[in-house]
């Protein structure tokens, strides 16, 4: 049900309407319309109503899908008002540094406000995706009962609820057809909620509990996939044993995305091809996740359902050198990888050997590297047997032990489209290992090489120099993360003046003080955010900041007891919605 | 490029702020350490206090050392680094609690007592460290100066005097070798190196 526009009809003789149907497009309302609907890029539409003020109104009223990166940029008062069509919303919330614990709980991004006001204006109001907001139950069960049309939740990085939550919208939602809980900060009291779907359901498409702990009645589970027969992705969670995957696979054998139990189970030679004979009969199959306790046996398993591979997330799988070898001899047409250190770097050149159509790769590490005494993991060894193997490779994110200004010089070289390029050193202001020298000629190579470059996060031992050269060459440059790096103002200033792209710039002790964060205040009113902790920012910087740009909120976050002088943690973004106002006693807004 | 850093004022302090390449020991350096100290009287609990001041501390003397100091600093926990989420952080704790589950002392390894027939001491390893059978039979070996020899199906170790044997958690003596790794390090309380006839009779079953 599509609300009209008003007036659709001008009326003739009035004078106001004689001038504005000159001034209109060329073409009827409906038309441009119709038209502006078939527009999904935010980007796009987001020209497209810059135009002229009629295309700002077709625009708004034919968006049905809205993405706020920042929910404080703008109220739900706001957003209602200017796009009254919506049916999906995405919201994110907290600084990313949240996920690495940087932020305070009770910080803020609530959903609850938005609910409230989407109930009234957003009746039919079908997807809701949120990223690093705090959701309640009593917010879930005031989503489930108020949105009739309600379809696809997805939840990652939140926190504040339970798995009751989860229970009111698989109680109430009728026609839900996603139910996608990622890695969130989640109560998990019980698996209760997978038994409140209605007897008969039958909608589901997208199912994800992997991250759940407590245990589900399978009986419940089993008759949930054999109704639901458009369900395209299920991924249960580690108390599902491969006998239970197996029957779940036979029953959905339409399956495009599976994610695992555990792998932990003795089978028998029977239960092992039955097994095998189940993923190979998933023609559909294109990613594959979970393999949390995996061992050597189960992988064959695999090998069949392997050929159409497109994703294969291995993040949470111990595997050895070998184990992936083996393993992706079989995945020739795999795009995306992710996978644990403990592969080490002969793990990584099988990936070189292997995968020629591989995108993006991703290498996280499999143990503390703070604890564990033993150096295992991967070094720049690795990287480079991938970037000489992979030539399409354009998304990296590497955590690694050691590294050198002329492995990525030559990585780069190898893979000059890189679009995504995160690059962690695990240990802070480590130097080129070979040389002893800063890390500031990698990055150096990086942003001179790879023009597409959009997202860059660095690590090592760097001085200015890097950040000279991220401001000189990075001109596609939107997200920079920076951590232990810089020697002075002058690093954060090359960036600020240089990076005409930039959107979020989030930085954490580095010696970066006042000079640098206002060297190029303006520059904040046309990113979304700024993020500096452990940096040597005052309050009197901040201040200074937040009286000469009004538009802009500037917050710091005080720490108990330390010095008042210092701002610990400063987080600015442009806003339209003013000052928040439900900030907690810890952030003051200046 | 032009450094046009004027802001007027005297109240910003921007020297206090601008970290500059030469030896501590100037007004900047008491300044630190007069930051450090009022940072340490303003605790309330001591728990918080070490947390935090090392969390300032971390931030104000790290920042300052940075460009002076190459050499990182030795392996000091820092809040947040490396940069992985918490869940992910979660299954390591988890992966440790699990390993440990089989041997001694929490947090400090999977050691496991290692006798051999005829040695006159014990020794002791930590299972956690090998990833798989080749790497602990072969540590065994160093261990003891000894070879262990194939591991088959049919015949266990081959070609030498010695086999591996382990006793579980039901108190069977085992040989090593037979079951998945995880499930062996989970389930081994103590290996014993047999010699002699008593283990050529294993090969033999």
């Amino acid at each position: 049900m599509n609300l009209k526009r008003k007036n659709p009809n001008p009326d003739p003789s009035s004078p106001d309407s004689d001038e504005s149907t000159q001034l209109s497009s060329p073409f009827p309302d409906e038309v441009l319309e119709r038209v502006l609907s078939l527009l999904n890029s935010r980007k796009d539409r987001n020209s497209v109503s810059l135009v002229c003020k009629d295309w700002y109104d077709a625009e708004r009223w034919s968006r049905t899908h809205v993405f706020i990166g920042n929910c404080y940029s703008v109220s739900p008062e706001i957003l209602t008002r200017r796009f009254p069509n919506i049916r999906s919303v995405t919201l994110k919330g907290k600084p990313r540094f949240s996920d690495f614990d940087l932020v305070p709980p009770k910080w803020g991004a609530c959903v609850h406000s938005w609910l409230l006001v989407f109930a009234t204006k957003y009746h039919f109001l079908e997807a809701l995706r949120l990223k690093r907001m705090t959701v309640s139950d009593e917010s879930l069960k005031f989503l489930a009962l108020s949105f009739p049309n309600f379809k696809a939740l997805s939840l990652l990085s939140c926190d504040g609820f339970s798995t009751d939550g989860l229970a009111s919208i698989t109680t109430h939602c009728k026609n839900l057809t996603e139910l996608d809980i990622q890695e969130n900060d989640i109560d998990d009291k019980s698996g209760k909620w997978l038994s409140c779907f209605p007897e008969n359901f039958m909608s589901l498409e997208v199912l994800n509990f992997a991250n759940l702990n407590s245990d589900v009645n399978f009986e419940a589970l089993e008759r949930l996939v054999s109704w639901c027969k458009s369900l395209k992705v299920l991924k249960v969670n580690e108390n599902i044993t491969l006998e239970q995957l197996q029957r779940l696979l036979v029953l959905a054998p339409h399956l495009r995305e599976v994610g695992t139990g555990s792998l932990l189970q003795e089978l028998t030679p029977r239960q092992h091809s039955e097994l095998k004979s189940a993923f190979s009969n998933c023609k559909n199959l294109n990613i594959l996740s979970g393999f949390t306790e995996v061992t050597s046996i189960f992988l064959p398993v695999l090998y069949p359902a392997c050929t159409n591979l497109t994703f294969l997330n291995l993040s949470y799988a111990v595997l050895q050198s070998d184990e992936l070898s083996n393993l992706l001899i079989h995945c020739p047409l795999l795009q995306r990888l992710w996978v644990l250190d403990s592969v080490e770097d002969e793990g990584l050149e099988a990936v070189g050997s292997n995968c020629p159509l591989l995108e993006e790769l991703r290498v996280f590490p499999a143990s503390d590297p703070h604890e564990d005494e033993i150096v295992h993991g991967v070094t720049e060894i690795g990287f480079l047997a991938v970037s000489y193997g992979c030539k399409k490779l354009h998304y990296v994110l590497y955590f690694c032990r050691r590294m050198t200004n002329a492995a990525v010089t030559t990585i780069v070289q190898n893979c000059p489209d890189f679009t995504h390029f995160r690059l962690c050193i695990m240990n802070p202001r480590q130097p080129d290992y070979q040389t002893g020298e800063p890390m500031d000629e990698a990055f150096g190579a990086v942003v001179k090489t790879c023009t597409k470059l959009r997202r860059l996060a660095v690590s090592g031992l760097l001085t200015d120099l890097t950040f000279e050269y991220i401001g000189k060459y990075a001109k596609n440059l939107e997200t920079l993360s920076v951590a232990f790096a810089g020697s002075s103002d002058w690093g954060m200033e090359c960036v600020l003046k240089g990076c005409p792209k930039l959107r979020k710039l989030e930085i954490r002790d580095c010696p970066f003080g006042n000079a640098a964060l206002l060297s190029s205040f303006r520059k904040y009113e046309s990113m979304r955010s700024l993020w500096m902790s452990g940096c040597k920012v005052t309050m009197n910087g901040c201040r200074l900041l937040a009286q000469e740009m009004p538009r802009l909120n500037v917050e710091v976050i005080k720490e108990c007891g330390n010095d008042d002088c210092q701002a610990d943690k400063l987080y600015v973004y442009r806003s339209v919605a003013g000052p928040r106002k439900d900030a907690p006693p810890f952030v003051l807004t200046l | 490029m032009e450094r046009s850093v004027n802001y007027g004022g005297n109240d910003l302090n921007l020297e206090a702020t601008e970290l500059r390449l030469g030896l501590p020991g100037s007004d900047e350096h008491e300044k630190q350490s007069y930051l450090s100290v009022r940072i340490s009287n303003k605790r309330a609990s001591p728990e918080v206090a070490e947390e935090s001041s090392s969390l300032s501390n971390s931030n104000v003397s790290d920042a300052r050392n940075g460009d002076q100091d190459s050499a990182p600093p030795a392996k000091a926990q820092v809040v947040g680094w490396p940069p992985i989420r918490s869940y992910r952080r979660n299954s390591f704790q988890q992966k440790k609690t699990e390993a440990d589950g089989a041997g001694a002392g929490a947090g400090a390894g999977m050691y496991v007592k290692v006798s051999m027939d005829g040695a006159p001491y014990l020794r002791k390893v930590d299972l956690k460290v090998y990833k798989s059978y080749p790497m602990l039979l072969k540590a065994l070996e160093n261990l003891f100066k000894l070879t262990i020899g194939e591991y088959s199906e049919r015949e266990g170790y081959n070609g030498s005097e010695f086999a591996p044997t382990y006793e579980d958690k039901d108190g069977d003596w085992m040989l090593v070798g037979d079951v998945p790794w995880d499930m062996f390090i989970s389930t081994c309380k103590r290996l014993r190196i047999m010699k002699g006839l008593e283990a050529r009779g294993l090969g033999c079953l």
